[in-house]
């Protein structure tokens, strides 16, 4: 009788760890496409101009839809900007968290490190653990075992997806560990990857994010509403549903245990409205091969890469067709995953040559 | 004492304000060259993950690891945060007749 495999253990303490040490996957080199150094130079090239164009947008419709829903508070009439409100704070700060993160949104250092700051308390991220847990994730990405941060484990836990849309699996769960943090503990797979000179900030961060949340639940009981609360915390949570919308685009479904990115990795076109929300994140091969280009030169690296590249998705709706059959399927087997079609000039792994300058 | 300074490369083969990488045996090195032609050696392999930093980005004296964007001030070797936490080591260097040399024995 055929008895169905085990699901894989993707937690980073267990046996997978070990394993994808053994096969060569921990740590690895990573397939690169071939681009003149001359012209990466260029696409590297750090610039404050987009970024405090993009964020200050940002911040005026977060006080335009925040102000029309604070003046429509009590009536029906605030369901549409507090909807607008919620996506703008629980799921844009997502991609400004991403790339604030890897300090390329801005040439100058602390303007990525203030966004990141703020950003990482929006979208319900402490601001330490997930800087290390996200260069994990770079590191070793969709290696089980070893990336903290793979969104579909196979088999998909559906209800867990379903919750997700606003943040009611993650959410409860980084409250948890917040809690644990504000006491001076991590959980055992933090303590993977957090260096322990590190956890002092840690500690520090889970504090101050309490302290601000106790502040704004102290503010709607002594106003008696619930509107600071939608202003500030609820957003995590009922904003929350397009970063999941966006985020299952960029690996769910796709290869495990690859050292190709253009094999665990979506690039799906999208237009410029849903490119400035997400912060061109859409490009997801071409940022995690070259995680040195800002957001705001993505697609000029995309024109350079493409010819090496699997065909992109034309489309949010696009990738939806693939992930939604291929999730359905790894219910039942969770072996299955899409196979991306590469071009013929893929070169061998391994056979990454020094760039043409 | 054996002589520690070591024939790299062309000075002029690295670009203004960007990094070439140099092996030498098991031995891998970094070599940056400023805006303002001055040269500087140090590891070639980023203190966090063991990646080539010339694949990175330079930025007047910033050297930044392609993987993880870890930085740091390649004059003198210090990482700049998260997620880099080791500083690296760094190697006099000098041009003569048009070739960069580095002493690659008192690692700094």
């Amino acid at each position: 009788m055929l008895t169905a495999p085990a699901p894989r253990d993707y937690s980073l303490t267990g046996p997978e760890n070990q394993r994808a040490g053994a096969r060569g996957l921990a740590d690895a080199e990573w397939y690169t496409c071939m681009i003149p150094r001359s012209r990466l130079k260029e696409l590297m090239q750090r610039r404050d101009g987009p970024a405090i164009r993009d964020t200050l947008l940002w911040f005026a419709l977060l006080i335009i839809t925040g102000t029309i829903g604070c003046l429509t508070w009590g009536t029906w009439w605030t369901i549409l900007p507090f909807m607008a409100y919620g996506v703008l704070y629980g799921s844009c700060s997502d991609s400004r968290w991403h790339e604030s993160l890897h300090r390329t949104a801005f040439k100058t250092v602390w303007m990525n490190d203030a966004l990141y700051e703020l950003a990482s308390f929006m979208v319900l991220r402490e601001s330490v653990p997930w800087r290390w847990s996200h260069t994990r994730h770079h590191t070793d990405t969709i290696i089980v075992g070893r990336d903290p941060e793979i969104a579909v484990p196979r088999p998909p836990d559906f209800l867990g997806l379903a919750l997700s849309l606003f943040s009611l699996k993650s959410g409860p769960r980084e409250f948890r560990r917040m809690a644990l943090h504000v006491f001076g503990r991590l959980t055992p797979g933090e303590a993977t990857y957090i260096p322990e000179t590190e956890r002092p900030k840690v500690y520090r961060n889970a504090r101050i994010y309490l302290a601000i949340y106790l502040a704004v639940i102290a503010t709607a009981v002594a106003t008696r509403s619930f509107l600071p609360l939608m202003l500030v915390g609820f957003p995590s949570f009922y904003g929350a549903w397009l970063l999941l919308v966006f985020g299952l685009t960029q690996h769910a479904g796709l290869a495990e245990d690859v050292l190709d990115h253009r094999l665990n990795c979506r690039t799906v076109y999208m237009n410029p409205v849903l490119r400035y929300l997400y912060w061109e994140m859409n490009y997801h091969v071409e940022h995690h091969m070259f995680p040195l280009v800002p957001y705001h030169a993505l697609g000029h690296l995309h024109q350079e890469l493409k010819a090496d590249m699997p065909v992109p998705y034309d489309g949010l709706w696009a990738a939806y067709r693939e992930i939604i059959p291929t999730l359905l399927r790894q219910a039942k087997d969770p072996a299955y995953h899409v196979q991306r079609r590469l071009p013929a000039s893929a070169r061998a792994l391994g056979s990454n040559p020094q760039p043409a300058t | 004492m054996a002589d520690t300074w070591i024939d790299t490369v062309n000075a002029a083969d690295i670009a203004r304000e960007d990094v070439l990488r140099f092996d030498l045996g098991e031995r891998t090195f970094a070599l940056y060259r400023t805006t303002d032609d001055r040269y500087y050696a140090t590891d070639g392999l980023c203190t966090h993950a063991k990646v080539h930093l010339a694949g990175g980005f330079v930025l007047d004296q910033v050297i930044e690891c392609p993987k993880h964007n870890g930085r740091f001030n390649f004059t003198t070797g210090q990482a700049m945060g998260a997620p880099v936490c080791v500083n690296l080591k760094t190697y006099p260097t000098k041009v003569e007749a048009g070739r960069l040399w580095v002493n690659i024995a008192p690692a700094a």
